[in-house]
């Protein structure tokens, strides 16, 4: 069996972000970046699966510019096999990516596709979704248990009132919470080994995928900040205040 | 053209996220459809039928649709893109799970968690957390789009009169065999329209000590809420995660309690109009956004609000 596992770089999720001063977007520039944290979970769970003896294979596949081998040779540092750069400009939106990661199942074949649930950058929780109806295979999204019977897999997936449980016949695409697992980290003499695995790397437009936005950011702006108030001194000052000034309870 | 509102509900009772999804579609159009797709849903349909701003209802009442699985609910939307503008569901885990399925097979994109309405094709949606907020503005000749709920209030459940409709679809079978849903009961309000929520964080340090919260959340009818520390380390369900992976809330009150304030959960709470924390360190970041801040071990400061609510001659609720 074999596993494609599709990882986005984004600004890490410990950076503080800034808006740029022309509301253009979000400052890129000399920023830490990193790999997307519930992918992190889903190379995680490919490689678990690769070490169980399930899976043959694992395959790391990124969209973006060329800074994006740094994010697959994290994934391959962590136990992945091989990767995928598919070159393309900063901002693709989840469609076009959907559609680039579909030629790429076309090609290599994979038994199941694992991405994490949301990226933390433009927060769209679409991608997933988007593969597998183009794929016109089924789904399973924010996934926090996964387990594989030969031709299916069993998964528990977080939903707002608890957890539901599905089986799914594969080839399916999964995406992953951050709850699935406990993301490995990469030892030394792994992150080496990683330097000569191979990274296979595709233009997008040899692929013939159409990336023009169909959304477009007209701007970006600073959220209203809000204010800090006061400290009381006990517990007796708060339930006034609650009940006196702000009249909440 | 007409707006079509997908419903939230558990073939039983509407789910109030439906609500402001309302609110949000009213502010595109004033001709608004609502889709009620289930198994033995009447009782749904009846809710429904009243809800202020809804001309019609589109009922489909198939045994194959019963669990609204994504494969299903987006072949629905499909069939009846054509007589619609825009398509809104709201952005819970119900809509995240279908919407980008049923745009994607049209060749859509999806505005995801819109916060506002500019015009019937420019919206406001945060992202990074809510650490900016960008306008967009789509492209598509049908807008799917799913709606934050916290950012437009509840449409009124009585005043309106809508015609139901009864569709029936030739619906695929698919790949995927549903197997069970455990949903927490609780007696408590939902988090995610509660007007109180109390929240512990990994300062509670195990399950056993949410009674304490449970107590003062009885006393204000008050929703329970935690931070991912507090889920992960099993004190309590993922159903109540608040925060950027979890739920978003914005009630009138927020007590966040042992909870640092780390941003991924900030991005979930700070639209809260009135925020409390209660942490024994004086440099944790929720007092930086907190309206009212206590520095005390929350130990001691649950059992003595609880004793200082009962010496309250009346509370809100
Ligand atoms: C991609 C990503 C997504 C995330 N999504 C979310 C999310 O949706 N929601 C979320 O909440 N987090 C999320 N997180 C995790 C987040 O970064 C923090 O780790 C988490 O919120 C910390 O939870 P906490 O405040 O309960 O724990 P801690 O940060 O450990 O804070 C515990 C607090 O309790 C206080 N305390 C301890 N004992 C007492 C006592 N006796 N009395 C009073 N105070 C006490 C401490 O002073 C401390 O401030 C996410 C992280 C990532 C990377």
């Amino acid at each position: 069996m074999k596993i494609l596992v599709a990882v986005k770089r984004v600004i890490d999720y410990n950076v503080q972000i800034r808006v740029k001063p022309d509301n253009s977007g979000v400052e890129k520039d000399n920023v830490k970046m990193s790999m997307n944290p519930p992918d992190e979970n889903a190379v995680e769970e490919a490689i678990k699966l690769k070490d169980s003896g399930e899976v043959t294979e694992v395959v790391i596949v990124s969209i973006g510019q060329e800074k994006c081998q740094d994010t697959i040779r994290t994934a391959l540092a962590m136990g992945a096999d091989r990767g995928i750069l598919v070159k393309a400009g900063d901002d693709i939106e989840p469609l076009a990516v959907a559609k680039t990661l579909k030629n790429i199942v076309e090609k290599e074949k994979p038994n199941m596709v694992l991405l994490g649930k949301q990226a933390i950058d433009d927060y769209c929780n679409q991608t997933g979704q988007m593969l597998s109806a183009i794929l016109n295979w089924p789904q399973g999204c924010f996934v926090s248990e996964l387990g594989i019977n030969d031709s299916a897999i069993t998964i528990s997936r977080e939903i707002d009132e608890g957890l539901e449980q599905l089986e799914i016949q594969l080839p399916a695409v999964v995406t992953c919470d951050l709850r699935l697992n406990e993301p490995r980290f990469a030892s030394l003499p792994n992150i080496m080994k990683a330097k000569k695995k191979p990274i296979e790397i595709i233009e997008i437009e040899s692929l013939g995928v159409d990336t023009i936005p169909k959304v477009k950011y007209l701007k970006v702006e600073e959220p209203p900040v809000r204010q800090g108030g006061v400290m009381v001194a006990d517990v007796k000052e708060l339930i006034q205040k609650l009940k006196y000034e702000a009249k909440v309870i | 053209m007409s707006v079509l509102v997908v419903a939230e509900h558990n073939n039983v009772s509407l789910k109030s996220s439906t609500l402001n999804t309302i609110q949000a579609a009213s502010q595109i159009d004033k001709d608004i459809h609502l889709l009620v797709c289930g198994f033995q849903n009447d009782e749904v349909v009846n809710q429904a039928s009243t809800l202020e701003g809804v001309n019609k209802i589109l009922q489909l009442n198939d045994e194959i649709i019963q669990h609204q699985l994504a494969e299903h609910v987006s072949q629905v939307i499909i069939n009846l893109s054509k007589n619609y503008s825009h398509i809104l569901a709201p952005s819970s885990t119900f809509g995240k799970n279908f919407m980008p399925r049923a745009a994607a097979i049209l060749d859509h994109s999806q505005i995801s968690d819109i916060s506002g309405v500019i015009s019937p094709d420019t919206f406001i949606r945060p992202i990074y957390a809510g650490n900016a907020i960008a306008t967009v503005q789509s492209l598509d000749p049908v807008k799917f789009i799913t709606v934050r709920t916290t950012s437009f209030e509840p449409v009124e459940i009585v005043g309106g009169s809508a015609s139901i409709e009864k569709i029936s679809l030739n619906l695929e079978g698919i790949a995927t065999k549903f197997l069970d849903r455990k949903e927490a009961k609780s007696e408590r309000p939902e988090l995610g329209s509660a007007r109180v929520v109390i929240s512990g964080g990994r300062g509670l340090e195990n399950g056993d000590n949410f009674k304490l919260l449970n107590e003062i959340a009885d006393k204000l009818n008050a929703a329970i809420g935690a931070s991912r520390a507090a889920v992960d380390a099993g004190y309590i369900g993922n159903e109540c995660q608040v925060g950027q992976t979890g739920k978003m809330v914005a009630p009138e009150l927020y007590i966040a309690v042992g909870i640092s304030g780390a941003i991924q959960h900030l991005a979930g709470m700070k639209e809260s109009k009135i925020i409390v924390a209660i942490n024994k360190d004086e440099e944790a970041p929720i007092f930086g956004i907190a309206d009212y801040g206590l520095k005390a071990d929350l130990f001691q400061a649950l059992p003595e609000i609880s004793k200082e609510l009962d010496l309250l001659n009346d509370i809100a609720k």
